[in-house]
C-alpha cells in the first residue's frame, strides 16, 4: 500500500508491444513513486520507456501494446476525490481498469492531465482552440456553454497568452507552436489535474520558447500545488525544476532520489555515465566530452540481467550478465537498481566464484 | 547545458518517438538499402506475392503466346461456330474399362428448324484424343525460328479441340485469348512507360520550379482531371484515320491513354518535389556546389522511387482496363489484332451471349490480370514506405 | 468564404475554355471538314442537295475563314443562343437531341453517387475502427473485385442472368408501354424498377473505391496525436470517432464528386450502351461512329461542364467543411 504523501505508485509495470517481428518490452518492470504536490522528472534516452510509462498511467497504450503486467496505485486526497469513485480518497489500481471504461475515462483530464511533445498535432485542425477547450471543460465540469467560454478564456489569459478572447476562435494551424503548447497547458488545467503529466512538452520547441514553457510550468505547478510529471532528456531542465528525478534505461527505473541525491551523489553508473557527458563552461571545457561507449541495445534484443551491463565500466562478470539487479534503497529515499550497492549479493558472487576456482584446481 | 542523449535515429510515429514501439533503435545497429528494406517489407504481403506469381504468369503466358496457344488468332472453323467448351479428361470409363489418356469429347452438329442455324454440342461418344507438343500450324518463333509445335493439340490436327469453347466464326477463344494476352498486357506497360515520363517531367518542374509554371501545369492537371476520361478517349480515338495499319494504331491508342493518364503521377511527384525542395539534405548538396540536375537526379529523384514505382504499378491495371472499355465499345484497338476487349466486343450482344456465354471468358482474364497488378501495386505501395503500418 | 469562392470561379474559367478548345478540335480533327462528309453522304442517299442550303451553312459555321474564326463562331453561339449546331445524321438541333437525354443522365449519375455514398460510408468506417476483422476482411474483398471488374462486365452478367434465368431482358430504364408515354405516376414506378440495375452497375467501382480510401484515411487519422491527445482528456471514444477523425477523413469523401464524376460519367457511357439505357453515352458512340461530329462534339463539352461544375460544388462543399481549406492561403 502506498504511503500517505505518495500520488502515485507504479509497481512492476510491464508495457509490451506484440509485433510480427516479436515481442518489444517497452516497459519492463517499472517501479516508481510521485510525491504530492512535487514535480519529478523523468529522464533517459530515446526509446527508455518513459513515454510508455506515462501513457500506461492513462491507459493511452494502443495494440499491438498492452499492460500485461504490474500496479499503478492512484491515491487522490480526501477533498479531491471524484464523485465517480466509490470509497474516499482510497487507492485505486488504474492499471486493472479497461482502457475503455468510463472510470478511467472520467479521470483522463480531469485528475490526470497530459500534455505531448508536438503542441500544433495534439489539436484536432478542424477545430478552434476555443472549440477543444471548452469540450474538456463541458465534459468534466457541470458549466453551460457561455461559463465554459468565459473559464476558457480566463485560462488562456492565465498560461500568458495575449488577446484570449480572439484566440479562442483561432484554429491551432494559425498560432505558433509554443502558443499552441500554451493551449495544451490551458486545455489540461481547465479541470485542476492533482497530476499533470508532460511528455517532452519542449522538445519540438525552439529554445527561447522552450524556457518560456518551462518557466510558465513550473510557475503553475507553484500556483496550483498539482504534482507534475515532467518527461524529458534535456538534464539542464531537470535541474531546473524537478524535486526528484527518475532515470530510467531500456523499459527500466535504474534510479530515483531527488534531484541533490541525483546530481550530486548519483549511485547507478548508467545516471553517472550520463551526468559526465554533459558539456561544461569554463574549467576542463576544451577536453573531449565523455560519452557513454556503444548503443542502446534493439528493442527485440534485450541483453539479460541488468540491461546497462554491456555498456557498463563496472560490469561484474558473471553476475550482472546473468540475474536481474536488486533494487536497492538507501536510508534517505534513494534508490538505485544496481548489484554495486548490494553488499551482500556481491559478496555471494565473490564467494562463488572463489569456489569454483577452487573445485576447477 | 544541453542533453547528452543522441536524438532518435529512426522515426517512429511522431508523437511517440521515445515508444521503442515499432522498429525503435534497430537501424541504429543495422544498416540496409532502401531497396532490401522495401522488398523485405514486400515480401510479408501475402497477396502481393501471390499477385506477383499471376502477373509473372500473364507476362510468360504474352511472351511464349505462339507456343502456348493451340491455333493462331486467326484461324477459322467453319464447321465449329459457337461450340461449346471441351472438358479434357484423363480418364475414359464409356465402354466398360478404365481407358487412360489425355482426351476430349467431340461435337455433334444439330440443324434450327426454325434459323437453320448450326448449333453444336458435346458428344460424349466420340473421343479426341491429346497430345503436349502436338504438331500443328507452323509459326515464327519471336522471328527467330519457324516450328510447328504448340504446347497442346489434338494427336489429329484435323479434329476439333477447343477448350474453351469458339465463337461466332469458328475461332478457338483459348487461342485467342492468349494472343489477346500480348497485347493487352504490353499496352499497360508501354502506356505506363509513356505515362511515366510526362508524369515525372511535368510533376518535377511544376513541383521544383514552382511559381508561374507550377500554377500553369497544376491548371492543366487539373483541367485533365476534371473531365471525363472515356468521352475524350472516344473523341479522340474517333478522330483516328482508319486507313491506319494496326501497330500504329496499337501506338496511337496507347498515346491517347498516356495523354489523360499522366496526371496524378505529375500530382504526387510534384507534391514530392515541394517537399523535398525544403529538406535540409537538399540545401546541403546545393551548398555543396552540385548542378542543379545533379541535385535532382542525385538527391531528390532516388528519395521517393520506390513511391514512383508503387504509384507505376498501380496504373498498369488502369491501363489494361482503359484499352478494354475503348476496344469494346469498338473505338479501340480493331480486328485483327486481339485484346481483351476485342474479344469482349462479341459479347456485346445479349442473345449471343445467352447461347454462348463462354464469349465472357476474356472478361475473367482481364479481371485476373488487374487484380493481380493491384495487389503487387498496394503491396508496393505499403512497402515503399517503411514508416506506414 | 465568398473570397474563396470567387477564386474557385476565376479558376474555372481557363477551365471551361480549354474544354470547348477540346471539343471543338474533336469535331474538326476527322479529315475534310463536315459538310463535305455530310453532301457525300446525303448524294449518297439519293436525297437532292439544296445548294442555298449549302451556302448558308458554309456561312453559318464559316467554313471558309480560318480555325479561330470558325471557333468563335461556334462558342459565340452556344453561349449566345446555345445553338449547338445540328446533327446532320438526325436532322435535328443538337441541343433539342441533348435535351432529350441530359435529364436521365444527370439524374442516373446523382443516384449513383448517392448510392455510392450511403454504402461506402458505413462500410468504410466500420472497416477501418474494425481494422483486420472478418467484416473489414469482406469489405476489403469487395473493395478489391469492384476495382477490378469493368463495370461493362458486370452488366453483361446481370444481363447474361436476367435473360438466362428470368427470360426477361432487363436493359433499358423503361418498359415498352411506357417507352414514349408522358410522365405520370406509373411512368416514375416503371423507371424506379428498372433503375436499379444500372445503379448498381455503375455504383460497384466508385463504392469500392471510396470504401478503400475511407478506411486508409481514417486508419491515419486514427493514429494521429491529436486523437490520443483527445483521448487523455477523457473524450468518450463514440465522440472521439465522430468528432475528430472522421471530420478529416471525410474530405476526400466530400472532394469525390471531383473523380467519381468524371469516372461515373465516362462509365455510364459503356453501361449505358451495353443496357440500352435512353441517356447521353449511347447517342455520343452512335454519333462518333458515323462522324456527327457536332453532335460528338457537344455532348463531350457539355458533360465535361457539368462534371467541372459538380466539381466546383464539391470543392466549395469542402472549404465549408473544413477550415484548413477556406481559410489557408494556398
Amino acid at each position: 500500500m502506498p504511503q500517505p504523501d505518495v500520488l502515485l505508485e507504479v509497481k512492476g509495470l510491464k508495457t509490451h508491444f506484440f509485433l510480427d517481428e516479436g515481442v518489444v518490452r517497452a516497459v519492463d518492470g517499472v517501479n516508481l513513486t510521485l510525491p504530492r504536490g512535487k514535480t519529478v522528472c523523468v529522464v533517459g534516452e530515446s526509446g527508455c520507456g518513459k513515454s510508455m510509462t506515462a501513457r500506461s498511467v492513462l491507459g493511452l497504450i494502443e495494440p499491438p501494446g498492452k499492460v500485461v503486467d504490474g500496479n499503478i496505485w492512484w491515491s487522490p486526497s480526501v477533498d479531491r476525490a471524484p464523485a465517480a469513485m466509490t470509497g474516499n480518497g482510497a487507492p485505486i489500481d488504474l492499471a486493472a481498469l479497461d482502457r475503455r471504461s468510463e472510470r478511467l475515462r472520467q479521470i483522463r483530464g480531469k485528475d490526470i492531465a497530459m500534455i505531448f511533445q508536438e503542441p500544433m498535432a495534439s489539436l484536432s485542425p478542424m477545430y478552434t482552440v476555443g472549440d477543444q477547450l471548452t469540450e474538456t471543460i463541458r465534459l468534466h465540469l457541470p458549466m453551460n456553454k457561455r461559463e465554459a467560454r468565459d473559464h476558457g478564456v480566463s485560462l488562456l489569459r492565465r498560461v500568458g497568452i495575449p488577446r484570449p478572447e480572439q484566440r479562442m476562435d483561432a484554429y491551432p494551424w494559425q498560432l505558433s507552436g509554443g502558443m499552441c503548447q500554451r493551449v495544451m497547458i490551458a486545455i489540461a488545467l481547465s479541470c485542476g489535474p492533482s497530476l499533470l503529466i508532460a511528455d517532452e512538452p519542449t522538445t519540438a520547441l525552439d529554445v527561447t520558447t522552450q524556457a518560456r514553457i518551462i518557466d510558465l510550468l513550473a510557475q503553475l505547478q507553484a500556483d496550483t500545488g498539482m504534482s507534475m510529471m515532467f518527461i524529458t532528456h534535456d538534464l539542464g531542465v531537470v535541474a531546473e525544476i524537478a524535486d526528484e528525478v527518475i532515470v530510467m534505461y531500456l523499459g527500466t527505473v535504474v534510479e530515483q532520489g531527488s534531484v541533490d541525491q541525483i546530481f550530486h551523489n548519483p549511485k547507478h553508473p548508467y545516471t553517472r555515465a550520463l551526468l559526465a557527458s554533459i558539456p561544461t563552461m569554463g574549467r576542463g571545457a576544451r577536453k573531449r566530452l565523455p560519452t557513454i561507449r556503444g548503443q542502446v541495445p534493439p528493442p527485440l534484443n534485450r541483453p539479460p540481467g541488468c540491461p546497462y551491463h554491456p555498456r557498463c565500466d563496472l560490469a561484474v562478470a558473471g553476475l550482472c550478465d546473468t540475474a536481474d539487479p536488486p533494487t536497492v534503497e538507501f536510508s534517505d529515499g534513494h534508490r538505485t537498481r544496481c548489484v554495486l550497492h548490494d553488499p551482500q549479493t556481491l559478496r555471494e558472487h565473490e564467494e562463488r566464484m572463489v569456489r569454483t576456482a577452487q573445485e576447477d584446481t | 547545458m544541453q542533453a547528452s542523449i543522441p536524438p532518435p535515429v529512426r522515426d517512429v510515429p511522431e508523437s511517440a518517438a521515445d515508444t521503442a514501439g515499432p522498429g525503435g533503435a534497430a537501424a541504429t545497429t543495422y544498416t540496409a538499402k532502401q531497396s532490401t528494406l522495401v522488398w523485405r517489407a514486400f515480401k510479408k504481403h501475402r497477396l502481393a506475392m501471390a499477385g506477383v506469381a499471376v502477373t509473372i504468369a500473364f507476362y510468360v503466358v504474352a511472351l511464349f503466346a505462339e507456343f502456348l496457344a493451340p491455333y493462331s488468332a486467326s484461324r477459322f472453323d467453319a464447321e465449329s461456330t459457337f461450340a461449346p467448351p471441351q472438358l479434357p479428361q484423363i480418364v475414359d470409363i464409356s465402354d466398360d474399362g478404365w481407358d487412360w489418356g489425355l482426351h476430349v469429347n467431340g461435337y455433334t452438329s444439330s440443324m434450327d428448324q426454325e434459323t437453320y442455324a448450326q448449333t453444336y454440342e458435346i458428344d460424349e461418344s466420340t473421343k479426341i484424343p491429346l497430345r503436349f507438343f502436338a504438331k500443328g500450324e507452323s509459326y515464327e518463333f519471336w522471328g527467330l525460328f519457324e516450328t510447328n509445335i504448340h504446347l497442346i493439340g489434338p494427336a489429329d490436327p484435323d479434329q476439333p479441340m477447343y477448350l474453351l469453347g469458339t465463337d461466332g466464326n469458328g475461332r478457338d477463344l483459348l487461342s485467342r485469348i492468349i494472343h489477346a494476352t500480348r497485347v493487352s498486357m504490353s499496352i499497360g506497360l508501354v502506356g505506363v512507360t509513356m505515362t511515366f515520363v510526362l508524369g515525372v517531367v511535368l510533376g518535377g518542374i511544376s513541383g521544383y520550379v514552382g511559381g508561374k509554371t507550377d500554377l500553369v501545369i497544376q491548371r492543366l492537371v487539373e483541367f485533365f482531371m476534371s473531365i471525363p476520361t472515356l468521352p475524350l478517349w472516344l473523341g479522340l480515338a474517333a478522330a483516328l484515320p482508319d486507313q491506319w495499319g494496326p501497330l500504329r494504331r496499337y501506338f496511337a491508342i496507347t498515346v491517347i491513354l498516356a495523354i489523360i493518364g499522366w496526371t496524378s503521377l505529375a500530382r504526387e511527384t510534384r507534391g514530392k518535389f515541394m517537399s523535398l525542395r525544403e529538406e535540409e539534405f537538399v540545401t546541403s548538396a546545393h551548398l555543396d556546389g552540385n548542378s542543379q540536375p545533379r541535385v535532382i537526379f542525385r538527391h531528390i529523384l532516388p528519395s521517393f522511387t520506390s513511391h514512383l514505382i508503387a504509384s507505376l504499378s498501380l496504373s498498369i491495371p488502369a491501363m489494361i482496363l482503359a484499352e478494354t472499355a475503348l476496344s469494346f465499345l469498338g473505338m479501340g484497338l480493331q480486328a485483327p489484332v486481339v485484346s481483351w476487349g476485342v474479344l469482349l466486343q462479341d459479347a456485346q450482344d445479349i442473345r449471343t451471349v445467352a447461347t454462348a456465354a463462354w464469349l465472357l471468358l476474356p472478361g475473367l482474364a482481364v479481371v485476373a490480370a488487374v487484380l493481380a497488378l493491384n495487389f503487387v501495386g498496394d503491396g508496393l505501395r505499403d512497402a515503399a514506405d517503411p514508416y506506414k503500418r | 468564404m465568398l473570397s474563396f469562392i470567387a477564386r474557385r470561379l476565376l479558376y474555372m474559367v481557363p477551365t471551361l475554355v480549354l474544354i470547348s478548345i477540346v471539343a471543338f478540335a474533336i469535331i474538326q480533327l476527322p479529315p475534310g471538314d463536315f459538310l463535305t462528309t455530310f453532301i457525300a453522304r446525303m448524294s449518297a442517299q439519293g436525297e437532292a442537295i439544296d445548294q442555298a442550303q449549302i451556302d448558308s451553312l458554309r456561312e453559318r459555321y464559316g467554313l471558309d475563314e480560318p480555325i479561330y474564326v470558325q471557333y468563335f463562331k461556334w462558342i459565340g453561339g452556344i453561349v449566345t443562343d446555345l445553338d449547338f449546331g445540328q446533327s446532320f445524321e438526325w436532322k435535328r438541333s443538337v441541343a433539342d437531341l441533348v435535351w432529350d437525354r441530359l435529364p436521365l443522365t444527370v439524374l442516373l449519375a446523382g443516384a449513383t453517387l448517392t448510392l455510392t455514398w450511403i454504402l461506402a460510408f458505413p462500410i468504410g468506417i466500420y472497416s477501418a475502427v474494425k481494422q483486420y476483422s472478418i467484416g473489414d476482411y469482406l469489405a476489403t474483398t469487395i473493395g478489391y473485385l469492384g476495382l477490378a471488374i469493368p463495370n461493362f462486365m458486370i452488366a453483361l452478367i446481370l444481363l447474361y442472368i436476367g435473360f438466362r434465368y428470368f427470360g426477361q431482358s432487363v436493359g433499358g430504364l423503361f418498359s415498352p408501354e411506357y417507352q414514349d408515354a408522358a410522365w405520370n405516376l406509373g411512368k416514375v414506378l416503371d423507371l424506379l424498377s428498372h433503375i436499379w440495375i444500372p445503379l448498381i452497375v455503375l455504383g460497384t467501382a466508385g463504392t469500392a473505391g471510396l470504401i478503400r480510401i475511407l478506411r486508409a484515411n481514417l486508419l491515419d487519422e486514427l493514429r494521429k496525436p491529436y486523437v490520443v491527445a483527445a483521448r487523455a482528456r477523457g473524450v468518450p471514444e463514440r465522440r472521439l470517432l465522430v468528432r475528430y477523425p472522421l471530420r478529416v477523413a471525410m474530405n476526400p469523401f466530400i472532394s469525390t464528386i471531383g473523380w467519381v464524376l468524371p469516372a461515373l460519367v465516362g462509365g455510364e457511357v459503356i453501361v449505358a450502351k451495353v443496357l440500352s439505357l435512353p441517356t447521353t453515352g449511347p447517342l455520343m458512340l452512335s454519333a462518333l461512329t458515323s462522324q456527327d461530329m457536332y453532335l460528338a462534339g457537344s455532348i463531350i463539352m457539355i458533360i465535361s461542364v457539368l462534371t467541372v461544375v459538380g466539381t466546383l460544388i464539391s470543392d466549395i462543399a469542402l472549404a465549408w467543411l473544413d477550415p484548413r481549406v477556406r481559410l489557408r492561403r494556398h
